[in-house]
């Protein structure tokens, strides 16, 4: 997936759970759930969006990668990729 | 008799100063030891700095902080000075901060910056007895730019220029220590008061459930800010002689293996969510940590699965421990303890000294299916396995004295010499005890208790809001997750934006613990005659699902 698109689909994954935020100022290699003030529970939740989004599931031994907007953002765009790229996606 | 005296000096005059007390591993996974010896000095410390200041025995002092070092340095620093501890769960936003610290007439709040301006600032006019801020951590210099903290100072340096001596006053047991909130169906958060001779119950409960004694690792995952944050995350493992690991980061399945595998914790007390979110991880998540030194789990907060229970037999090779308490009876009441078999899926036995049974309910259309009181007495169920109210004998050392200035409430509690829980349970042939659900419409979310009221009074200052009900909706990770149902004002119109803007509303207002996950909108919410909403109604129609039909006339019947 390029990049644009998935920045796109992390900041709608995250604004859907957080929707008061101002992702306009999130840093990129901040912690967002600190910064969103999201616990496990919307964590959880913006991990489920953006499976939806990708269209495979994300397993739990990957969530330590999606920490920071940078972080969600190269995995949209790598797992998107490759789960897109498989054969019959 | 003072907690702190019970929980860290008695450890250092017993001449077991040098042994380690504290494990606090920041974020980062560094780790830092804090002998007893310490210990005793930084309370010491701490209790000087609130005497410098000023602050008096009764006074009330509130923390509003992330498990770490100063915490636990303050819960019982203030212990020491005879002030009343205000423990305040972070994730609370600004409205459930004021509404507490209001109630506790709080005259300290010891947070970080980040804290204060997020959860603090936006109400600090509403507070206008709260004088003293003591700021925690590296960003804490109160002469740093930005907005100005009436009151603050910084709690470092404070500590280092105070006198690690320290002599704690007279204590009495019956001398109130700690302000732990609550919710109702109706009504604000409630105050429950406990004593400093609550230590001796926790203390024996920690030995009893949680097999605590000198020599154990303990790590306790719990939350700050509600009560098994301070019973069992600081003072009975710190009264058994254990160490404390402390971690300041958040949930994640290689940082916790990590952690239970580096430290050799032998006792594990955590939650059902996080329990299920590691079965979800299965074996992959467990990879090949080393947990040989784990000698018993357990399971605080909400009820755990019999599922879950079995999957951490095999995973682990040591069941979770379920039990029960609440709040009000400050400890641990009903456990599967430690050294006796687990039944998966029962919440266990009372503990020795502790008088349990089970209460029949009335059920009368009108009696709402509170105890049945037959000639001024209720009625004891006798029979195995009928579902009725958990109550109990009171007058245990860590049950609590009353609601804060709600004497009405407190008293409402009781029936015929029994504290009734508002748990409805069921007993067994052989005793164990089962869990059932609430009697009330208070909602358990990730271990939480949450009152409809505080989240539907704030849901209804939304200016599209004509009437809201929030219930709890059954979630696989978190067991269950607060919906709302809302009834818009007329010239308002359901939409994805207003469901976003009502979301985000209630975040900000509420914090993300007790804001709802998802909202509902409806034309009118189904009441009773004389006006009361039926949530009973709205969790039928969560269960179903959203096309169900919402049915809001007659459904009192």
């Amino acid at each position: 997936m390029d990049e644009n698109r998935a920045r796109r689909a992390v900041l709608d994954a995250l604004g859907t759970v957080a929707p008061e935020a101002d992702l306009g100022y999130l840093e990129p290699d901040a912690d967002v759930a600190d910064e969103l003030d999201l616990d496990s529970i919307d964590f959880l939740n913006v991990v489920t969006v953006l499976s939806r989004t990708i269209g495979t599931d994300i397993p739990e031994h990957d969530y330590p990668k999606l920490s920071t907007l940078d972080g969600l953002v190269a995995y949209v765009v790598a797992v998107g990729d490759a789960h897109l790229t498989e054969p019959g996606a | 008799m003072n907690i702190a005296e019970e929980a860290v000096d008695r450890w250092v005059e017993r001449g077991r100063g040098d042994r380690v007390a504290l494990r606090c591993i920041d974020r980062a996974g560094r780790c830092d030891a804090v002998t007893y010896r310490q210990l005793m000095e930084d309370t010491n410390r701490f209790a000087n700095v609130l005497r410098a200041h000023g602050v008096e025995a009764g006074d009330r002092v509130f923390l509003l902080l992330d498990r770490g070092r100063a915490l636990c340095t303050s819960a019982l620093g203030t212990w020491k000075h005879r002030s009343v501890l205000g423990p305040l769960f972070p994730d609370f936003g600004p409205d459930p901060v004021r509404e507490r610290i209001s109630t506790g007439n709080g005259r300290v709040l010891v947070t970080t910056r980040e804290l204060y301006r997020r959860r603090v600032a936006p109400v600090r006019d509403s507070l206008p007895g709260l004088e003293l801020i003591l700021l925690v951590g590296e960003a804490a210099d109160v002469r740093r730019s930005g907005e100005p903290i009436p009151g603050a100072v910084d709690l470092a340096e404070a500590l280092a220029a105070a006198d690690p001596a320290y002599a704690i006053g007279p204590t009495d047991p019956e001398d109130l220590a700690t302000l732990h909130f609550t919710s109702g169906t109706t009504g604000r958060p409630k105050a429950a008061m406990h004593v400093h001779g609550a230590v001796t119950a926790h203390r024996s409960s920690g030995q009893i459930a949680l097999g605590l004694g000198p020599g154990a690792i303990f790590w306790c995952t719990a939350d700050p800010g509600w009560v098994t944050g301070t019973t069992y995350g600081i003072i009975s493992p710190l009264a058994n002689g254990a160490t404390v690991v402390v971690d300041q980061g958040a949930f994640d399945v290689e940082r916790w293996y990590s952690i239970l595998e580096r430290e050799h914790v032998s006792v594990w007390y955590t939650t059902p969510t996080a329990l299920r979110m590691l079965h979800q991880a299965g074996r992959e998540g467990l990879g090949d940590h080393d947990l040989a030194a784990l000698r018993l789990v357990a399971s605080v907060g909400e009820p755990l699965d019999a599922d879950t229970v079995r999957w951490t037999q095999e995973a682990w090779g040591t069941p979770a421990h379920d039990g029960w308490w609440q709040t009000e009876t400050g400890g641990i009441m009903i456990a599967n303890v430690a050294g006796e078999p687990v039944i998966p899926g029962s919440i266990g036995r009372p503990l020795p000294g502790v008088v349990a049974t089970v209460l029949a309910r009335d059920d009368r259309a009108d009696a709402d299916g509170a105890p049945l009181v037959l000639d001024g007495h209720v009625v004891e169920v006798t029979d195995p396995d009928v579902e009725g109210h958990l109550a109990l004998r009171p007058g245990f050392p860590s049950m609590f004295r009353g609601y804060l200035d709600e004497e009405r409430r407190y008293r409402a509690c009781f029936v015929d010499g029994w504290y009734v829980t508002g748990d409805l349970v069921r007993r067994d042939a052989q005793g164990a005890y089962w869990f059932v659900g609430r009697a009330d419409d208070v909602i358990k979310t990730s271990g939480h208790l949450v009152g409809p009221f505080e989240v539907e009074a704030a849901l209804r200052s939304h200016p599209a809001v004509a009437d809201a009900a929030v219930v709890g909706v059954p979630h696989p990770v978190a067991g269950t997750v607060i919906k709302a149902y809302v009834a818009l004002r007329p010239g308002h119109s359901p939409s994805e934006e207003l469901r976003r803007d009502l979301r985000g509303f209630a975040r900000s207002r509420l914090g993300p613990a007790i804001a709802p996950r998802s909202f509902e909108f409806v034309d009118e919410l189904p009441k009773t005659s004389s006006g009361k909403t039926i949530r009973r109604v709205l969790r039928l129609h969560a269960l179903q699902g959203a096309d169900a039909p919402l049915v809001t006339s007659g459904a009192a019947s």
